[in-house]
């Protein structure tokens, strides 16, 4: 990852602020410039929309093999996460025994460390999930 | 005036016990513990830093005090382990919250009193109608070098406060006890911190902490039977219950924000964890004394007076949220701490 892409992108990647198309209504995360439904009719209509940050776990795996940037963080969870708004994300789970993890488990959103530059670059933050209080 | 309109509080779920670091160096746990009055302390997770721990406790401080983050003019976050040497932490703290952009931001330093620090300065910045809210956060992820007698303590944890004009506790006075006392230190690039070993009691920590609180006493015309709750820097469970004592404090008044037996010494959080614990359980009303401590060394010192706020304020109950802890073994520990890496 870049440090502009990432720069670019906080708003998204620390407080999941998506776009709400103003004509249907619908919610995309990340943040879309055009409505797919709605095409042009929705151009100048895609308003910021901050997600809740609460969702259910509709699926997951457990990675044991990583990418080398995370080298020595494995065992770890990622999930596709069905947020409350309605739009999917993937993220990891945090917090949590790797056997507590199932469909249907309700998370929240937190601020994580997502990944770093090695020791001299930069770090970039992000979201990722934990058990949900409810 | 000055008041705390909020507060939040953060330490990560993952805990060591004393006697798991113990075994691993052959030490005898029952003796260190008691040594100490210390049993378990905090662990961060793998992804968490100073700047995550912050971000957890300023988003419930926010949430609790329901105030709109782009009203909060200035935040300062204390802490001797920012994640970055140079590249403030308080600004990533700022964005977190949706504060930017028309605010002050920096991050302070001071041992384990940077995060009162920036109380005080927030506290300033309110009386002088420069802002309408501030926010101080301390937090940590305290650094030990493995065997080292700090192993058994070092931390992590953060608390932030929210100061305006008004709120729940107002702020009554601050006053500060600074002198160059050379008991505690980390040197630039250097993981690990050094200290004086026996010369961070006496000279260091109740001296500091004792002359604060008697001047802000002497100042106010104030006796420690007339605060209902005082809270002292934690390094260990036994110097804030010895300093309680030695001022004429009795045991009752210190319980309450007494959280390092079960977390450890969370540094920058330490004093201001400990008073978000009395805010949780504190009643219109209530008196509160708070001295923090920072080595190299300096103690800040305030008076605090809980309003009738506090009743309809919808508080955060930070000794349940302790309740919710995993164990991790000394090697997991290591894995956590990316000692490995
Ligand atoms: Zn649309």
């Amino acid at each position: 990852m870049g440090v502009a892409r990432y720069w670019r992108e906080i708003p998204a990647r620390y407080n999941l602020i998506g776009k709400k198309c103003g004509v249907c209504g619908k919610v995309y995360f990340p943040p879309r410039i055009v409505c797919p439904k709605c095409r042009r009719k929705s151009i100048g209509k895609m308003e910021d929309y901050k997600l809740s940050g609460k969702g259910t776990v509709e699926s997951f795996t457990v990675i044991r093999v990583p990418p080398p940037e995370f080298e020595g963080k494995s065992p770890y969870v990622m999930a596709l996460i069905k947020m409350d708004e309605g739009c999917y994300l993937t993220g990891q789970i945090v917090d949590c025994s790797i056997d507590e993890v199932h469909i249907g488990m309700r998370v929240e959103a937190c601020l994580r460390r997502i990944q770093e530059d090695g020791k001299r670059g930069a770090i970039y933050y992000g979201y990722k999930f934990r058990k949900a209080k409810e | 005036m000055a008041a705390i309109v909020g507060y939040g509080a953060y330490v990560p779920r993952y805990r060591i016990k004393v006697e798991e670091i113990a075994r691993i160096w052959g030490k005898q746990a029952a003796s260190i513990s008691s040594g100490l009055y210390v049993f378990e302390k905090s662990v961060p997770g793998i992804d968490e830093d100073t700047a995550t721990i912050s971000v957890e406790a300023a988003r419930r401080a926010v949430k609790h005090a329901k105030i709109n983050p782009k009203e909060i003019g200035a935040i300062y976050v204390g802490s001797e382990s920012h994640p970055y040497a140079v590249k403030p932490t308080a600004t990533i703290v700022a964005e977190a919250i949706e504060a930017t952009p028309e605010l002050t931001a920096a991050d302070y330093e001071f041992a384990c009193k940077a995060g009162t620090a920036g109380m005080q300065n927030c506290i300033a910045l309110v009386k002088s109608n420069m802002i309408k809210y501030g926010m101080a956060i301390g937090a940590d992820v305290a650094q030990a070098a493995p065997g080292d007698a700090l192993e058994y303590t070092a931390a992590a944890g953060g608390a932030a406060f929210i100061i305006g004009k008004e709120g729940i506790a107002e702020i009554n006075d601050t006053i500060s006890f600074t002198t160059d006392t050379p008991d505690f230190w980390r040197r630039e690039g250097e993981p690990y911190p050094g200290h004086g070993e026996r010369f961070t009691g006496e000279p260091a920590y109740f001296k500091h902490v004792m002359n604060a609180a008697k001047m802000l006493m002497e100042k106010l015309g104030t006796k420690p039977s007339d605060y209902d709750y005082a809270v002292f820097h934690q390094p260990n469970g036994k110097f804030p219950m010895r300093v309680a004592k030695k001022l004429g404090f009795e045991k009752k008044q210190i319980e309450d924000g007494l959280l390092c037996p079960i977390i450890g010494n969370t540094y920058s959080g330490s004093s201001m964890l400990g008073l978000a614990a009395v805010l949780d359980v504190a009643k219109a009303g209530s008196r509160i004394i708070v001295v923090s401590y920072g080595s190299g060394a300096g103690s800040d010192a305030f008076d605090i007076t809980v309003t009738d706020k506090i009743e309809e304020y919808e508080r955060q109950g930070i000794r349940k949220m302790l309740e919710n802890k995993e164990y991790v073994d000394y090697a997991t520990y290591m894995k956590l701490r990316r000692e490995f890496e």
